[in-house]
């Protein structure tokens, strides 16, 4: 496997920047909206998402964390047991504006399921998506993002991978792609 | 930890003390989704579960069908009342029948100590024990071992005492293996008579003082007199017993620490426990139940996850 930096830490940091005005754009002050991170990667990318977002509003914005184990399509299909991670949603979605937030869009299949679990916790007005990293071409599923950071495009074989410097030591994101497969 | 030892839940026994793990962490998750707003996951809603009960239950009965329908199993019920058991029909027979309607689990519940490790044996479906006569009831000592966890924090090195009828208890058997596993220290507490003789070889305390045990003990876990189960007297009257094993009040507030209090039910008030107790504030009976809706909700989603399609 051969990897490929795709953004640094500095380039995760502008567009996260960016990420959050366009987010502003569309939410205002985030009086009526909540962004929700899917488990278990998209939390990071939460986490950066809020503390930005608190320093341009000036207050504090309502975030959760959402488990889709049980949601997944794949149960029974796969050998591995996914152990579920926690969810986290104190607050009510009903008729609120939901931002969903992943760290990568690839299948869609997480999105489909991560759909299915926010809407037992009620009905949201609205639901949008943001990703950090979409995979164009390789959608199972007509399933898009409505904000992402950086769009690439891959093979099935390849692997895209988001290092958090609270997890991994360093910020970055990573192509790995196998030797001539050109 | 990827998944569970046992194909089958026939008793605690089988299990290692990673299986039982793997089973509260799944149970967490359960015990959260079942305080949504929506308490139904779609997980098992390709799976079909047969509810086999050849013995009374109401609790354990309801406990596992509202954990199979959160988890969206179909589910078909059958209890021996009204069967053609009572025509003569043998349990592999009864069984096969039901199976041939594609039935992917059996909760069994029998008055036979064995009889679903027999079952397990003998079908391809996946069998979870809900009680087989003297022997185990797996599920109930999970729940009681996760309701000591979420109350006390961990179970390793804390210190319970099962009093009453041991004899004819399945649940102070399982409790015992369970309880063991994780590491925690066990007593018996009884009339001589409804001690089994040799039960000191599992490596437990025996006691027949019960202000004794109650000083000894983190937690107390009272037991029912199981008089349906006995042939002959096993004490002189229920007045006595109670005057010597049951819980009331008066002597919980005489020991120098606080306990909690736990009871699988059903109870029988003012015999092994006052009311006053039952309801005060130390007791988790009702934290029990609804633990034992996530405990079963989690055996079943990682049985369901190694049937083969």
């Amino acid at each position: 496997m051969e990897k490929q930096v795709i953004l640094n830490a500095q380039q995760i940091e502008l567009t996260i920047k960016r990420l959050c005005h366009e987010l502003i754009e569309s939410h205002d002050d985030f009086s009526n909206s909540v962004i929700i991170g899917l488990q278990p990667r998209g939390i990071q990318v939460v986490a950066r998402l809020k503390s930005e977002l608190e320093s341009i509003l000036g207050h504090a914005i309502q975030c959760g964390n959402l488990d889709i184990t049980f949601f997944r399509d794949d149960f029974r299909r796969t050998e591995k047991q996914r152990i579920p991670s926690v969810t986290n949603l104190d607050f009510s979605i009903e008729n609120k504006k939901v931002v969903l937030v992943d760290d990568v869009l690839y299948t869609g299949r997480t999105i489909r399921a991560g759909l299915d679990a926010l809407l037992t916790f009620g009905r949201p007005s609205k639901v949008e998506l943001l990703v950090l990293i979409d995979r164009r071409f390789s959608r199972d599923l007509p399933i898009q993002a409505d904000y992402y950071g950086k769009t690439v495009d891959t093979l099935k074989m390849e692997r895209v991978s988001v290092d958090w410097k609270e997890l991994e030591g360093i910020d970055q994101v990573l192509l790995y792609t196998k030797e001539g497969n050109e | 930890m990827n998944n569970l030892s046992v194909d089958h839940l026939t008793g605690i026994r089988d299990l290692t003390h990673e299986d039982i793990q793997l089973i509260f962490k799944m149970a967490d998750s359960f015990k959260e989704v079942i305080n949504r707003p929506i308490k139904k996951v779609p997980s098992l809603r390709d799976i079909t579960i047969a509810n086999l009960f050849f013995e009374n239950s109401t609790r354990t009965r309801l406990s596992f069908e509202l954990a199979e329908k959160r988890l969206s199993a179909d589910i078909i019920n059958f209890s021996a009342s009204g069967s053609s058991v009572k025509k003569g029909e043998t349990l592999i027979d009864t069984v096969n029948n039901i199976l041939s309607m594609k039935v992917d689990m059996v909760v069994m519940r029998h008055p036979n100590p064995g009889a679903a490790q027999f079952l397990s044996q003998r079908i391809s479906a996946k069998v979870i024990n809900a009680g087989d006569g003297t022997h185990e009831h797996p599920t109930q000592a999970l729940l009681d071992a996760y309701s000591i966890r979420e109350s006390l924090g961990d179970v390793a090195g804390k210190k319970v005492v099962i009093v009453g009828d041991i004899l004819h208890s399945r649940v102070a058997l399982s409790n015992i293996y369970c309880l063991q596993k994780l590491g925690a220290e066990v007593m018996v507490c009884g009339p001589t008579t409804l001690i089994p003789k040799y039960i000191g070889d599992l490596g437990i305390r025996i006691s027949h003082n019960l202000k004794e045990a109650l000083n000894w003990c983190d937690v107390a876990n009272m037991l029912r007199i199981q008089l349906e189960r006995q042939e002959i007297k096993y004490f002189p009257s229920l007045r006595e017993y109670s005057m010597l094993f049951g819980l009331n009040k008066q002597l919980l507030d005489s020991l120098d620490k606080r306990i909690l209090i736990m009871h699988p039910g059903p109870i029988n008030r003012g015999v092994e426990i006052t009311s006053e107790v039952a309801d005060s504030d130390q007791s988790i009976i009702l934290n029990q139940v609804e633990n034992g809706v996530a405990i079963r909700m989690a055996i079943i989603y990682l049985l369901a996850s190694k049937i083969e399609r």
